[in-house]
């Protein structure tokens, strides 16, 4: 039977699938197959509405589309009987207005979510290696490397060095190997968009990967991807084979004399192999150690030869700007920051996903325009940007442009793309701890101020969530916070004080009220809290009573329970059992 | 218990290591290799990916304790992970694993006792969309809740999933 729809697709990437959309995609072959309809139902990556997932977009002959969001596989013969068939959108179950995209401009993510990331026709169908076409056809290495100067882009690995000089440097060596690596070595916690841009649409990293290598005269190239992205790899790998079977990788790419090769190289989980000397060392197979620059890689990197190391996302806007022209990138963003970035948006936000935004819009435009606000209508408190490597802006500089300049300004970064909002539950002294935590562990050790300098910082935040530190501590922890950035051998050290530096400069108060008044004010810290039952609400249940692992509740005087402070280890778990809300968090340290 | 009888027998190291050439390079997609059949890394593995990439053993124990994904002791037989990302950091993973610990009588990194779990925390599942977020074996478990946690494992001990 035939249908005005020309096809159904479901977002199964990762997210998705984490999502149960495999099992809607199941039911929806099941379905169609059942009806007898001839419908292609496609397997597409990331669509970024994430906090919609699992996600099924049905696409008409016209090209109307309607996005059904939060679908069960209970849901499918609804929508195939009532859309499919009899051509009526299920309102109820489709996304109802288009705030969330309407904000965005999509060059790096234009194809995510929209074609099927293993077919390499599809991606041919929306102009895909025409880029590269017109780089090895009609343009010479040195005109390409002025073309993405002329763009403006910009590393958007966090580093933000422009992409232009770095291929000019690299085609600058006289050598006869040279190599191409595209960093795929995502190591934020919070952050997935190079895992979105590898499963969605791999072809047009391995495109921008193959005239990078033209531009700097390259004959091989690694992909390094995080062990921990099993469905990027697979969909690389056949991407490559794909794409070595119709020329377009391999030995006279598309008819010219430029050869290009890839191989994938999987990560073993080390954050610190997100540095460009690390991640040397470890395709070499040693341990992920960095090393001192200069030599920069683009003179002596891998094995001792030339190498340009850019980032998946970099990359992923190379084709656009070779099909469409410097100028037309250059008409995105700033005057410094051309372009678009993409964000993973999530933390304490209504809408969280994946977002592409043209640079130099506001943070309040991100977090209330397209993130449709603080989850729970809560206050917003602050943004965490760039990871481990970048800081906090507060709530009061929300305006400030998202562009590399603006944001440096501020002690955050533009980094690789992790967005976390932060209401006022949040802790800003154990943000600051956690990331450290991070950072210290993830530390390689090789240098002694990251190495120590780190453990040090840690170990005043440790005291200071506990209530042990001193006012004293905090400009201590601000001066070493500084010396281990001036001083540490690579990145990782180099940026590992920002969240510690920024919650310092625009939260001290929190910081003096954890140890000033051995009080959290957000109720996170948990030495520095105290639960307390709200007789008028309690309803004597004895749930929380079953639930205390130190016997520290019993009948108060009357129908309700009380905590014996001097007992209570304050895990949470009579807060986390109570179901009528009527155990509460106090700040302030317990007084016995 | 029916998973035991329906697995491939195992290859052996020497049948991993011809597909790989001898040298340094190798060492860690070797050992990756290595692990996915065995799930650690024994003494036996670490020695034998030496002799084949001609490198000092030495050099190959500091890979495999360097990279957090290799591990030297054997797993049990579901793998835990609990995501620590950001996003479910501030909703709460803190106390996911503190839920599985106490109801697994497990520290992070442990095994129990009969060898059905083995509890890690990871840096970042990814699927923060789903946070506070856990995977088990490849099933994530997405807005994971102190009171959803024994249903789940009991699931496992039950042999109903994975």
């Amino acid at each position: 039977m035939s249908t005005p729809i020309a096809e159904v697709r479901v977002g199964l990437a990762t997210c998705g699938i984490a999502a149960g959309a495999e099992h809607v995609y199941d039911a929806l072959q099941k379905s169609l197959e059942q009806h007898q309809l001839d419908v292609c139902v496609k397997r597409v990556g990331c669509m970024g509405m994430c906090y919609n997932e699992p996600l099924v977009e049905i696409v008409s002959g016209e090209g109307n589309s309607t996005v059904y969001r939060q679908i069960k596989p209970d849901d499918v013969e609804r929508i195939v009987c009532e859309h499919v068939i009899g051509g009526a959108r299920v309102d109820e179950l489709a996304v109802s207005d288009d705030e969330f995209l309407r904000h965005q401009v999509r060059i790096v993510l234009e194809n995510c979510g929209v074609i099927d990331p293993e077919s390499l026709e599809e991606y041919r169908a929306r102009d895909g290696y025409n880029g590269l076409r017109r780089a090895v056809q009609a343009m010479t290495p040195a005109e390409v490397i002025d073309e993405v100067k002329r763009s403006g882009l910009r590393g958007r690995g966090g580093g933000g060095f422009p992409t232009g000089r770095k291929w000019s440097f690299g085609a600058g060596e006289a050598a006869s190997e040279k190599y191409l690596v595209c960093n795929a070595d995502e190591g934020d916690p919070g952050a997935f968009m190079d895992r979105s841009v590898l499963e969605g649409d791999p072809h047009r990293v391995l495109e921008g990967m193959a005239i990078a290598a033209y531009a700097i005269g390259a004959s091989y190239g690694y992909i390094y991807v995080r062990a921990e992205y099993p469905l990027a790899i697979e969909r690389l790998e056949k991407a490559i084979s794909d794409a070595r079977a119709e020329g377009l990788l391999g030995s006279d790419v598309l008819g010219s004399s430029f050869s290009f090769d890839v191989t994938i190289k999987a990560g073993a989980g080390a954050f610190v192999c997100g540095e460009e000397t690390a991640l040397i060392a470890s395709i070499e197979g040693k341990r992920g150690v960095p090393r001192r620059r200069p030599p920069y890689p683009t003179t002596a990197g891998l094995w001792g030869k030339p190498t340009v190391i850019n980032n998946v996302e970099t990359l992923a806007n190379v084709p656009w700007i070779l099909r469409h022209g410097a100028d037309a990138f250059a008409a995105h963003g700033t005057e410094g920051s051309k372009g678009t970035k993409v964000f993973a948006l999530a933390g304490k936000i209504k809408r969280s996903g994946l977002i592409e935004i043209p640079m130099g819009i506001s943070i309040s435009d991100i977090v209330f325009k397209i993130g449709g606000g603080v989850l729970g209508d809560k206050a917003l408190k602050a943004v965490q940007m760039g990871g481990p490597s970048g800081g906090c802006i507060p709530a009061s500089m929300a305006d400030v442009p998202v562009d590399y300049e603006s944001l440096k300004e501020t002690g955050a970064i533009v980094g690789s793309g992790g967005m976390i909002v932060l209401d006022e539950a949040t802790c800003m002294v154990d943000v600051a701890r956690y990331f450290l935590d991070f950072t210290q562990k993830e530390s390689c050790g090789k240098c002694t101020f990251c190495r120590i300098g780190t453990k040090r910082m840690l170990g005043m935040l440790e005291k200071m969530c506990k209530g042990e530190g001193t006012a004293d501590d905090i400009d201590r922890l601000a001066e070493l916070g500084q010396t281990v950035k001036s001083f540490s051998l690579c990145g990782l050290g180099q940026t590992a004080p920002n969240p510690v530096l920024t919650t310092i400069r625009y939260f001290r108060d929190e910081y003096l009220a954890h140890v000033e008044e051995n009080r959290c004010p957000a109720g996170v810290c948990r030495d520095l809290i105290s639960y307390r039952i709200d007789a008028d609400v309690c309803r004597d249940c004895k749930l929380c009573v079953r639930h205390c692992p130190v016997e520290a509740i019993a009948q108060g005087d009357g129908a309700f329970q009380v905590i014996d402070q001097s007992v209570c280890i304050r895990c949470g778990r009579c807060f986390a059992a109570c179901p009528f809300d009527a155990i509460c968090v106090q700040p302030g340290k317990v007084k016995a | 218990m029916t998973r035991l009888t329906t697995q491939k027998p195992k290859r052996s190291i020497d049948e991993l290591l011809v597909s790989f050439s001898p040298k340094a390079a190798s060492v860690i997609p070797i050992l990756q290799a290595i692990q996915a059949e065995y799930g650690y890394l024994s003494q036996e593995a670490v020695r034998c990916t030496a002799e084949h990439a001609r490198v000092p053993e030495s050099a190959v124990f500091g890979a495999a304790t360097f990279y957090s994904q290799f591990r030297l002791i054997p797993p049990g037989r579901h793998l835990i992970r609990v995501c620590q990302g950001t996003a479910c950091h501030v909703l709460g993973a803190a106390d996911v694993l503190d839920s599985l610990c106490d109801e697994l009588g497990i520290d992070e990194g442990g095994t129990t006792g009969d060898g059905l779990f083995t509890l890690e925390s990871v840096r970042c599942l990814g699927c923060c969309s789903l946070a506070p977020a856990m995977l088990i074996d490849g099933e994530t478990y997405g807005r994971v809740t102190r009171g959803a946690i024994p249903g789940i494992l009991d699931r496992y001990r039950k042999g109903d999933a994975g």
